[in-house]
């Protein structure tokens, strides 16, 4: 017994040793050839049968995704080698070593295309900043010191709060259900809905709103967006539970501009 | 008539083209994004689905002004003729097509020694695959820089996106790089170089100009 606990132990510890060489070649961007794969599956086979508990089981696991990293390094490595930008890295320290500054920056200069571009300022920006100057005020009084107003403690109930717009009134996960709800109801039988009837409103204000919590409804997984690249519309499919995109998928970010004129359009739209 | 609708139709083209091309110079040449350069998509949205047509017309007017339209593909370079969703995807970007002559970087605030740190340090992680630590290419850059403008010059090739670092120390080349430099043609040329001079630019001498 003692004797399968002594093996369990020298295997994990060599298991761990594989592990700690993998991840310093692929941090240190050493010879990924250093590692002898075929050695290294002889002793993982070896130890295989001895492991039992869940971490035992993981890190055979982790040693195996560590040599499967190890593998794709070497086979990345023998594409390039194969590719006509390689070149002996020995070769190249030597040469630069012995060619002067001037060399160096004359060669360069044959195979160096900058880019081209401009930073100039608009009218519109212009105007903006001289009315942001304007109303600025002197630096002296910016920085006036006023000293902290001393008050006696006192309560406050949960509505005056309310009031006072310290504390909203439902939750914002209550509301996040609620505009699901109107959304499951928008689109009814039709599966989908165009992604500004839903989000426009009646006001400008209120579409922000609206387009602010239509973003976490597709973030959190109470909808999804279609886009048709095609027609260039983009619709809005809510989802009957909740879908947890985490880990099963590539998630990506969609910006939409949802700005005055969009809206303007829009509701020219539906006047149309 | 036929004669004439011909011209009328051949003049709306121009036309046509002449308004794409003013607005793919404003897109391309005034910075839109904290990095320079277009997305194909984004000059799909703004000049239509023929964008690479108004693109080609648009490097033939520049090639007169020694500018061209680069594109850079994401990943490797397609060998064949680009696909749409790849060109959708690539970046453009307006650069040099000729190349400077030495005298001229200096307007661009950068120094000889500059260039050549900058060519030392491309080279060599272009030849170790794309990656090498940092500190390797420091100790080479020591060889032809003072000990105390490397890190300051290996900050500013990483600010100005020819090289990224990574929590490794790990340096990488990085889009500016893949946008002005043939990198290709850089080791070509670095191999066939025998040096003829000896360290004839004192960086003294430099400071003094």
């Amino acid at each position: 017994m003692s004797s399968k606990r002594q093996r369990k132990k020298i295997g994990g510890e060599h298991l761990q040793r594989i592990i700690d060489l993998c991840t310093s070649i692929e941090e240190k961007g050493l010879d990924p050839f250093l590692v002898d794969v075929e050695d290294i599956l002889e002793v993982v086979r070896e130890y295989f049968p001895e492991w039992e508990l869940p971490e035992e089981l993981s890190l055979d696991a982790e040693t195996i995704h560590r040599l499967a990293s190890i593998i794709k390094l070497q086979s990345d490595w023998l594409k390039h080698r194969s590719t006509s930008l390689y070149t002996d890295p020995f070769l190249i320290e030597e040469k630069i070593r012995k060619l002067t500054k001037v060399e160096l920056a004359n060669l360069f200069l044959e195979v160096w295309h900058p880019i081209v571009e401009f930073e100039q300022i608009s009218p519109h920006s212009l105007t903006e900043a001289i009315k942001y100057w304007q109303g600025l005020l002197p630096i002296d009084e910016r920085w006036l010191q006023t000293g902290p107003q001393k008050r006696e403690a006192g309560t406050v109930t949960r509505e005056e709060l309310i009031k006072q717009k310290i504390l909203a009134e439902n939750t914002f996960s209550e509301d996040l259900e609620a505009f699901w709800d109107e959304l499951k109801e928008k689109v009814g039988a039709n599966e989908k809905i165009l992604y500004w009837d839903f989000v426009g409103a009646n006001s400008y204000n209120e579409t922000i709103q609206r387009a602010y919590l239509t973003s976490f409804l597709i973030t959190y997984g109470y909808a999804t967006l279609e886009i048709d690249r095609l027609e260039e519309e983009m619709f809005i499919k809510p989802y009957e539970k909740p879908v947890s995109m985490l880990g099963k998928k590539q998630v990506v970010s969609i910006p939409v501009s949802i700005s005055n004129e969009e809206w303007m359009k829009w509701k020219r739209g539906l006047q149309n | 008539m036929d004669e004439m609708e011909e011209r009328l139709a051949k003049l709306k083209k121009k036309a046509y083209y002449t308004r794409k091309l003013k607005r793919a110079t404003h897109l391309l040449f005034y910075r839109r994004h904290q990095k320079p350069g277009v997305k194909g998509w984004e000059l799909k949205r703004g000049l239509g689905v023929d964008y690479p047509k108004v693109l080609k017309i648009l490097d033939s007017y520049l090639e007169k002004l020694d500018l061209e339209v680069k594109t850079v593909f994401e990943g490797e370079k397609p060998a064949e003729k680009p696909s749409r969703e790849q060109l959708d995807k690539a970046r453009f970007y307006i650069t040099l097509r000729g190349s400077l002559a030495p005298k001229e970087t200096k307007m661009m605030g950068w120094r000889i020694d500059d260039i050549a740190g900058l060519a030392t340090a491309i080279s060599y992680v272009t030849s170790k695959k794309g990656k090498a630590p940092r500190e390797e290419v420091e100790d080479l850059l020591r060889n032809k820089l003072p000990g105390w403008r490397v890190d300051i010059n290996m900050n500013r090739y990483i600010r100005s996106g020819y090289l990224a670092e990574d929590g490794n120390k790990q340096l990488y080349l990085d889009w500016r790089t893949r946008a002005e430099i043939d990198q290709k043609t850089l080791v070509e040329l670095l191999l066939s170089t025998n040096s003829l001079e000896k360290e004839d630019y004192d960086y003294e001498e430099e400071i003094s100009d």
